[in-house]
């Protein structure tokens, strides 16, 4: 979000926080997390420009709640900043969250940026279409900007249904020139273009249903707005990539089966206005094997199928035809470790990359990250061929407080 | 994970019959069938605890290595009492601390013969997930509880037998050994003291399935709550790794109005 906007919406929520605080004590809560991070590429880089080994960071997340005493209000005001020693466009700021939230006993309203996710599967996040990928912190696509929203949800007997109005639209970030993980010409982020003369205040829209029966966790989704995935239209001046974000209506559904040690995932979307109407999947498996060998570990086993019939004149994606096969470890110790290992390949030609993410606590105030991705094979027709020097290892120490 | 209390057992010994007829043809082969005393005792203890509605408590776990080592993790736990005996309890856990886990939710919805349905709310993430309630005998959060310490207390659960009387402390303790009738339990008995003042569990020594003594819970400091007793300390000691937990609970409110809306997985994200 531009900073004017961010900074006004800060400052309301502020006003709002103190004319709450004045008029009802209710309780404030203050907390978050500053963490410090190394990255590591193994490999020399591949395009002009880009940083060679070592790219370390500075992460700030602090987060101040309020709650009435009668617990029907909340405010969140959660900003996000990261300081990043080698790329300019990977030192940014966000507001993660920020919203004012009340809530009835059948309905809850929510007016603010806000973070939504929907789904159920690991290696890909195909329904989960709210909020935009911040992919200058990673490329798994996890880490979300603050969706500027207000949203309606009721709770029924037989399922929430939740409406969302996106007044304003969020543009994705991407590695500046010096970053790795990047395409191979950098992206201008800040030269979009739009297939709506309102551009980025053309208004989204979306409707959620979310239920479970028995042994099924079920939600149908519904969008309608400007997609988070950008083409790339051509070179500005400067000789970059020039993002063109078109309007989409998009259906979603999302199921998952549980049974016994068993979780069996489904998601799947159809997709009008980026070429050809098309559809894409996510399925697969979730098995663990509890307390192995005698001892406290559980293992689980993942894998899942990735499918997208997307035509080339649509946003490029890596899953066009992949299997994930995974493996998570959780020790179940007092430090929580855990450690998630897997790999995803192209069924067609074989392009595969590897991830591995550990965690553990340090005493009761920090926590220890690795994360490493390797990519072991890239042909030359896929897309993940811009990343094949890219392999690296990131350590993070995370203090909250 | 599921409920994290001193569990409010089933409330109906017809229901707990029905439901022990039904379990005895799954039953391991070494467990003998309840003798009507035990199952008596075991029955009224379970009673004493009908119609406490709902709770909320903040509870602190403390955890210590063999070693002597401590560290803490800070809950709350939200309870409502099934709406009848066909079904379980409905729990709500949310984490305090430590403060990388804190708004981490666990909602699970007791079943009586089925497996119990638990989701788990991931706040940096925003993500909700069903997850399996496979894992009976694996440890809670790293502590000396097991799963099934604290889901699996349902009176139609257990086979039981009469071993005899002991005075504690002054205090007469009927003492009944439940056999675990669900699948999957890591024990093959429990033996377990109540009292015949208030007829609430004193102490239960678990055994493994070698029958080797396991792990032993204490439960201490009971308070009267409109009728229905809460033990405010449990002590869970691993004879076997030397390893023990402590549950020390807080500012119990009962019947503070909550309803079957507040146990949907809709309110994992809201929770906060």
């Amino acid at each position: 979000m531009n900073m004017h906007i961010a900074s006004k919406i800060v400052a309301g929520l502020g006003l709002s926080l103190m004319a709450a605080g004045a008029a009802e004590a209710g309780e404030f809560e203050f907390s978050g997390s500053i963490g410090l991070e190394a990255r590591v590429f193994f490999d020399e880089a591949q395009f002009d420009k880009q940083l060679d080994v070592f790219q370390g960071s500075t992460i700030l997340e602090p987060e101040l709640r309020w709650e009435s005493d009668d617990r029907a209000h909340q405010i969140v005001v959660k900003p996000f900043a990261r300081l990043d020693s080698e790329d300019d466009e990977r030192t940014h700021v966000d507001l993660r969250e920020g919203y004012w939230r009340t809530t009835g006993d059948t309905w809850e309203v929510l007016v603010g940026a806000a973070k939504v996710f929907w789904g159920v599967t690991e290696s890909r996040h195909l329904v989960d279409i709210i909020n935009q990928s911040d992919t200058v912190e990673d490329t798994d696509e996890e880490d979300k900007l603050g969706q500027p929203m207000v949203r309606a949800t009721a709770f029924t007997d037989w399922g929430d249904l939740s409406f969302f109005l996106m007044p304003y639209f969020r543009e994705r970030t991407f590695p500046g020139a010096e970053g790795r993980l990047r395409t191979p010409l950098p992206v201008a982020a800040d030269d979009a273009r739009y297939e709506s003369d309102q551009e980025r205040f053309y208004p989204d829209v979306a409707f959620r249903y979310s239920h479970y029966f028995g042994d099924w966790d079920v939600g149908v989704s519904l969008f309608h707005g400007t997609s988070r995935e950008p083409i790339f239209d051509g070179v500005n001046a400067a000789g970059e990539l020039i993002p063109f974000y078109e309007i989409i209506t998009q259906v979603g559904a999302d199921i998952q089966y549980t049974t016994g040690p068993w979780l069996w995932k489904f998601e799947g979307i159809v997709r009008e206005g980026q070429g050809d109407t098309f559809g894409a999947v996510a399925a697969g498996f979730e098995y663990t094997f509890f307390q192995i060998g005698g001892s406290d570990k559980d293992l689980g086993l993942l894998m899942e199928y990735l499918g997208d019939g997307r035509d080339d004149t649509a946003p490029v994606t890596i899953f066009d035809n992949d299997l994930f096969v995974g493996t998570r470890l959780a020790f179940n110790d007092t430090q929580d470790t855990s450690i998630l290992f897997g790999g995803i390949t192209d069924l067609e030609n074989g392009s595969t990359g590897l991830r591995l993410e550990a965690e553990r606590r340090l005493g009761d105030s920090f926590k220890l990250e690795l994360e490493s991705q390797v990519f072991i094979e890239s042909d030359d027709d896929d897309p993940s061929q811009a990343f094949e020097q890219d392999s690296f290892a990131t350590v993070r120490l995370s203090y909250f407080y | 994970m599921a409920r994290l209390y001193p569990y409010p057992p089933t409330k109906f010994a017809l229901a707990a019959l029905v439901a022990v007829s039904i379990c005895a043809p799954i039953a391991a082969a070494d467990a003998p069938d309840s003798d009507p005393k035990a199952f008596e005792i075991a029955a009224r203890s379970d009673r004493s605890d009908a119609g406490f509605g709902d709770s909320v408590a903040d509870m602190k776990m403390i955890l210590r290595n063999a070693a002597g080592q401590e560290s803490e993790r800070s809950m709350r736990l939200s309870t409502l009492e099934k709406e009848n005996e066909e079904v379980g309890d409905k729990s709500l856990i949310v984490f305090d601390s430590p403060k990388d886990v804190e708004g981490t939710a666990l909602l699970s919805h007791a079943q009586i013969l089925e497996s119990d349905d638990q989701w788990l709310y991931l706040p940096a993430l925003k993500r909700v997930k069903r997850i399996s309630s496979a894992n009976k005998s694996g440890p809670f959060v790293g502590s000396e509880f097991a799963f099934e310490d604290f889901t699996s207390q349902e009176l139609g659960k257990f086979s039981y037998t009469y071993e005899g009387e002991e005075e504690i402390d002054g205090l007469g303790h009927d003492i009944v050994v439940r056999y675990p009738l669900y699948e999957k339990s890591g024990y093959t008995r429990q033996v377990a003291w109540i009292d015949q003042e208030i007829f609430q569990t004193r102490k239960v020594d678990y055994y493994d399935r070698k029958d080797d003594l396991l792990k032993t819970l204490i439960f201490e400091d009971y308070r009267e709550y409109d009728g229905v007793w809460r033990p405010h300390v449990m002590k869970m000691t691993n004879h076997q790794t030397n390893k023990s937990t402590d549950l020390i609970y807080s500012d119990y409110t009962f019947k503070s109005g909550l309803t079957e809306r507040d146990f949907v997985k809709g309110v994992l994200e809201r929770i906060r």
